[in-house]
């Protein structure tokens, strides 16, 4: 116990320096499950606390990490005409989506734990584990070529007035991690909408512009790559190829229904993932992986992300019912190939805080931002996808569909009364 | 009802077509895949058109009063509930089963053996503050020095002077033990080798009106034994109830088998039954416990008079709330009473014997208990002569681990307690222990590999986690088999809306039915605490 000793000789007085002592605190009770035990109430304790439930939720995503860091870069070594297999020149493509999304996360963290220890020791308490799971989800959505300055914005804005303004986890009406994104959407449009913003480190993605390279892949992972014996190098001489588009296959069907997707992507590489889109959603077999984990522990609610797909399936069907636009008559199973519904399914929709909290409200709710969602994908001029805004939506009437059962189960009891 | 069917019929229908639509309207690549989708459409309409059918048959038959007891009997489809519910064992003999799929058994170590000592506790007390709503100083009718026969009065509330409360054992009052804010705490009797028991002429219950069934057992100490539903208070005199519950069978962690502690006492839990049959307008009801490899005791199925209600499900299907829940619910201004088992055969022996018996079978549990077993002994007994020598660092609990309470040696039993339980305090850091925990731990969420194997565990005190804001939801109802939403009504209480509180049915529910939310709450909530401060709010407003 020697660690343990050494710890708490350096522990921060609480009234000195209570920034310092929440910051002690948050990463010791990291490190070091507490000493305290059961008063008052139950004499032994399920092992599990939000910590861990929170923590298992960012293990979930991990393969979105390792596929995202990836895809980063086979996104830009595609538009460049090089490296055309998913794992040819995988050092390279590892190290530009490294050094693409790492800034990405350091940025999030930074800004949003550290409005969370201020806050914390603003207040007296203890730092709770909300962000670990907004802060992972944050770059996961997030284009590759965000501007690291109004991402901080974004994470600030959302983590100030999405939930410290409410009182902090567990109390927010908004999903955090979206209401980060939306942010951007609405202040810093061109950043995160339109055909441009999803491929890292061109330009314009338009027949002969040139790439971008900084001087960390010429002056050091060039040489460092060269020294560890590979051939293949980052070449700044590259420009993108002739035919290249760097369209998302949402916006493709937007123009021209599911043919015009087909003919650029295959549906393999849309269900892979090894198409252009936010950093974390595109691979929908790792999405699903994440999504079963949460599901076999019990963490995230199976209910939300049935219902969900079954209201984003009645809503595709309606609409190939109805069949007025080419986006409206691709297929509606096809829907579930292109944009982001699993990841919101798997992860968004899913946040207890923000979602209905009762089982029945769940199943609503899971339904109509999976209906509603694919309304706004589907009939939206401006933009080709949906669930943020759908789920945003929903979250705030969330506490309504709650209301609605509660009230059901209060009539119940008065009808017993009477009977 | 037939609305809702047609609707429902509609909405399909409309479903369906959309759906052919497009499948007309892509047909021409004329994939496997459309064809399958074609296939499910046409077995869907026909199992909607089948369903639509049978609904309507079995809508018929419920107007026609032909179907009254078997609610599947004229349908073609078998019902889910049974298609799908577990195989009841022979001893049910086909009784209706409520099965309850909400719950969680904490299996521990150190559970009792079934064999009976007897107690060698010396000091006995009585403990009125274990009486909920009892002033904090009632009037105590013996001094320190004077000699008590069993069921002699010791002490009442002078704010319901009729309830009397009695000693449990003959012996001398060696003190009158203060707690805080001058309240008293404990009266202690130090109890003789041969219990002498103050005499009783029992009214003869076939001809007593209820009026003198009540005044008797006020008299004699047996009106504590019963608790009311709701606020699990000490009924009032006058309070007639709809129905009176027991539960045969306790499904807490370690909880003793009460078959064992009924053998032999037939006769008397059978005349405490009768009594309780004689106050209550409407039933007694037993609730029996369909899960156990063996039958219940011959007593509880052999009893008369009583309405036998089976159940079948993990705790807290023990908890005699739960089955209120599930055979009458609470509602609007009812007040229904519960007993324990061994308080109904101290009801029984008053007439049976003549005398206040007050002995109770105990179950010594927990892993750090030398041996655990049973033992004979009386209510209100000795905690540290009962348990003997325990190593340090070890918590002692008068109850169960979910909802005991916690004492150390030299206190004394819970009057309506029927267990100790010893475990290990968890007063320790363990490194990554939200992580990666060394030992196995209990846990009702699927995140431990543990659960997946039978494991019996060594649980301690520790919190595993610190105290946060409601954050996971639908866990509570995982194990609360009631049709109940704990945390709404925690919240309700939080923010002190009675009207809320009241709806929610905070009336059905006492601390023992929310321990296992307690328990499994991932915000290390005090749930218990939180209704306890809800149902006093509510019992003030009454």
């Amino acid at each position: 116990m020697g660690l343990l000793d050494t710890l708490k000789r350096i522990e921060p007085d609480k009234k000195e320096s209570p920034f310092l002592h929440t910051l002690f605190d948050g990463f010791f009770t990291f490190a070091y499950a507490p000493n305290s035990v059961a008063k008052g109430g139950t004499h032994i304790k399920d092992g599990i606390d939000l910590k861990r439930t929170m923590v298992l939720v960012v293990l979930a995503m991990q393969l979105c990490y390792v596929f995202g860091s990836i895809n980063i870069g086979h996104q830009h070594f595609a538009a460049l005409g090089q490296y055309p297999g998913f794992v040819q020149g995988l050092h390279l493509k590892l190290a530009y989506g490294l050094v693409k999304l790492l800034p990405i996360f350091a940025v999030t963290h930074l800004v949003g734990l550290g409005i969370e220890f201020w806050y914390a020791a603003k207040k007296g308490h203890a730092i709770e584990e909300g962000f670990l799971v907004s802060g992972a989800l944050i770059p996961l959505i997030m284009p590759p070529d965000i501007p690291l300055l109004w991402l901080g914005f974004a994470v600030a804005f959302a983590v100030i007035i999405g939930k410290e303004a409410f009182g902090g986890t567990g109390m927010n009406i908004l999903n955090v991690a979206l209401l980060a994104r939306v942010f951007i959407f609405f202040a810093y449009p061109t950043t995160i909408s339109g055909d441009e913003v999803w491929v890292a480190g061109l330009a314009k993605p338009e027949a002969g512009a040139m790439v971008e390279y900084g001087a960390i892949f010429t002056g050091f992972f060039n040489p460092l790559f060269e020294a560890l014996g590979f051939t293949s190098l980052f070449n700044p001489e590259a420009t993108v190829i002739d035919g290249y588009t760097a369209a998302t296959p949402l916006s493709l069907a937007y123009q021209g229904g599911w043919e015009n997707v087909t003919r650029v992507y295959s549906e393999s590489q849309m269900w892979w993932g090894a198409i252009p889109g936010s950093i974390g959603e595109t691979s929908k077999p790792l999405i699903l992986a994440g999504a079963g984990i949460l599901i076999a522990t019990g963490i995230a609610s199976w209910r939300i992300m049935l219902s969900m797909f079954v209201g984003a399936a009645v809503m595709a069907m309606l609409l190939n019912a109805w069949d007025a636009t080419p986006f409206m008559s691709v297929p509606w199973y096809y829907q579930f190939w292109m944009g982001s519904f699993f990841f919101a399914m798997a992860f968004m929709a899913t946040d207890p805080v923000t979602a209905a909290s009762t089982n029945r409200g769940k199943i609503i709710y899971g339904f109509l931002i999976g209906f509603v969602g694919m309304i706004i994908r589907v009939l939206n001029p401006a933009y080709p996808e949906g669930w943020m805004l759908a789920i945003l939506f929903m979250n705030v009437f969330a506490p309504l569909i709650d209301h609605y059962v509660l009230e059901a189960n209060v009539t119940r009891r008065l009808n017993r009364a009477q009977a | 009802m037939k609305n809702n069917t047609l609707y429902t019929f509609l909405v399909a229908l409309f479903m369906f077509s959309s759906n052919s639509v497009f499948a007309a309207s892509s047909a021409s690549g004329s994939s496997i895949l459309n064809l399958a989708l074609w296939a499910i459409a046409i077995l869907i309409i026909f199992f909607l058109i089948i369903q639509v059918s049978d609904n309507l048959i079995r809508i018929e038959a419920k107007d026609a009063g032909i179907d009254e007891k078997n609610k599947a009997g004229l349908s073609l489809f078998p019902s889910l509930s049974g298609l799908f519910s577990p195989k009841m064992p022979d001893y049910v003999g086909g009784a209706p089963v409520h099965i309850l799929k909400a719950g969680h058994d904490i299996v521990l170590e150190g559970a009792a053996e079934k064999t009976i000592r007897s107690g060698a506790a010396t000091t006995y007390a009585v403990l009125p503050q274990n009486f909920i709503g009892i002033s904090p100083i009632p009037k105590v009718t013996v001094a320190v020095g004077d000699e008590v026969k069993a069921g002699d009065v010791v002490c009442f509330d002078k704010k319901r002077p009729d309830v009397k409360y009695v000693a449990p054992v003959s012996g001398e009052v060696i003190a009158v033990n203060r707690g805080a804010k001058r309240s008293i705490k404990e009266i202690v009797i130090l109890a003789d080798k041969e219990i002498n028991y103050k005499s009783i002429t029992p009214v003869d219950l076939a001809t007593a009106s209820r009026e003198e069934l009540v005044n008797f057992l006020l008299e004699n100490g047996a009106w504590a034994m019963i608790r009311q539903r709701p606020f699990g208070i000490v009924p009032d005199a006058a309070d007639v109830p709809k129905d009176v519950f027991i539960s045969t069978f306790d499904s807490a962690p370690l909880a003793p088998d009460l078959n064992l502690v009924v053998e032999g006492k037939g006769a008397a839990f059978q005349k405490g039954l009768d009594v309780l049959g004689k106050l209550t307008t409407g039933q007694v009801h037993l609730g029996l416990n369909a899960a156990s490899d063996s039958a219940p005791s011959s007593v509880f199925t052999n009893a008369t008079g009583v309405k036998k209600n089976w159940f079948h499900g993990k705790h807290p299907a023990g908890n005699v709330g739960i089955q209120i829940h599930h055979i009458s619910p609470i509602a609007g201004n009812d007040k229904v009473w519960t007993l324990g088992v061994q308080e109904v055969i101290t009801i029984g022996k008053l007439f049976t014997e003549g005398k206040f018996d007050a002995s109770r079978i105990v179950a010594l549990t927990g892993a750090e208990t030398a041996s655990p077993a049973y033992v004979n002994t009386y209510q209100g007994a000795n905690i540290g002569a009962l348990i003997g020598e325990i190593n340090e660092n070890v918590r002692l609990v008068s109850g169960d681990v979910l909802s005991g309470k916690e004492k150390t040696k030299e206190e004394f039993m819970d009057f309506y307690d029927d267990q100790i339980t010893t475990i290990k305090e968890g007063n320790e850091y363990e490194m990554f222990g939200w992580l990666a925990p060394i030992d196995a731990r209990p846990s009702v969420s699927q995140t431990f590999l543990s659960g997946l194997a039978d494991i019996t565990y060594e649980a301690n005190t520790n919190t595993h986690g610190e105290k946060r804001a409601f954050v996971v939801t639908g866990q509570y109802e995982k194990v609360l088999p009631m049709d109940i939403y704990p945390q709404h009504l925690m919240k309700a209480i939080i923010v002190n809306d009675f009207e809320r509180m009241e709806g929610l049915g905070i009336n059905e529910l006492v601390e023992e039915d929310v321990a296992l939310c307690e328990f499994a709450c991932t915000s290390k909530q005090p749930l218990q605490q939180i209704l306890r401060e809800g149902l006093e709010v509510m019992r003030e407003q009454a």
